[in-house]
């Protein structure tokens, strides 16, 4: 089983594409594309059509990616995520992810059902759950940022100068 | 003060800024 490690890194890397792109898309054109379709009555388009579709591709590429990526660690999990010497740059990154991957499914997912209507809610509640998931969801593009440096430098630290 | 969540530039400086700070945090006090 040695081409195992590769496979998971393989599936880690196009689910982590899904994922962050679908966030960069969120947040780098769906929000302005919302705010100026709902101008002239054009959103349904998007919230009705396009981001249901985008929001479950988003949110199991977040799972997909953080399983394969806790494969990846295998026994060197625990080292990662207490930074133990060697693992302290892959260990901040994998912290990173985690707090995004645990966004996505709480504070970004549940809030969303209710915006789209999946679940029930008033419009008090509505307009709650789209600023908490807006904010989430900006935290995660502030957090990709540096997860990505940090997934990068562990993976190839002579690159980095490490 | 405006959250600088609010806007999409202040997300990405954001973010650089969070990278860096938290950089010197894992090389000069976690070490490497």
């Amino acid at each position: 089983m040695e081409f195992l490690p590769g496979l998971e890194r393989w599936f880690h890397l196009m689910a982590g594409v899904m994922w962050i792109g679908l966030l960069y898309y969120f947040n780098f054109v769906q929000v302005a594309a919302v705010k100026a379709a709902t101008a002239d009555n054009t959103a349904a388009g998007i919230t009705k059509h396009v981001a249901p579709r985008a929001l479950l591709f988003f949110r199991y590429a977040a799972l997909v990616t953080w399983l394969t990526g806790a494969a990846l660690l295998g026994s060197h999990f625990v080292d990662a995520f207490t930074f133990k010497h060697g693992y302290a740059l892959i260990g901040m990154g994998s912290w990173m992810a985690t707090i995004m991957f645990v966004n996505v499914w709480t504070l970004i997912w549940q809030n969303q059902k209710k915006i789209l209507g999946i679940v029930p809610a008033t419009d008090e509640e509505k307009t709650k759950a789209r600023r908490v998931a807006f904010l989430a969801s900006r935290t995660n593009t502030m957090l990709s940022i540096g997860m990505l440096f940090f997934m990068a430098a562990g993976a190839h630290s002579g690159q980095f100068g490490f | 003060m405006q959250n600088p969540l609010d806007s999409l530039w202040g997300t990405v400086i954001s973010g650089f800024i969070l990278t860096l700070v938290l950089f010197v945090v894992v090389t000069k006090f976690i070490g490497v």
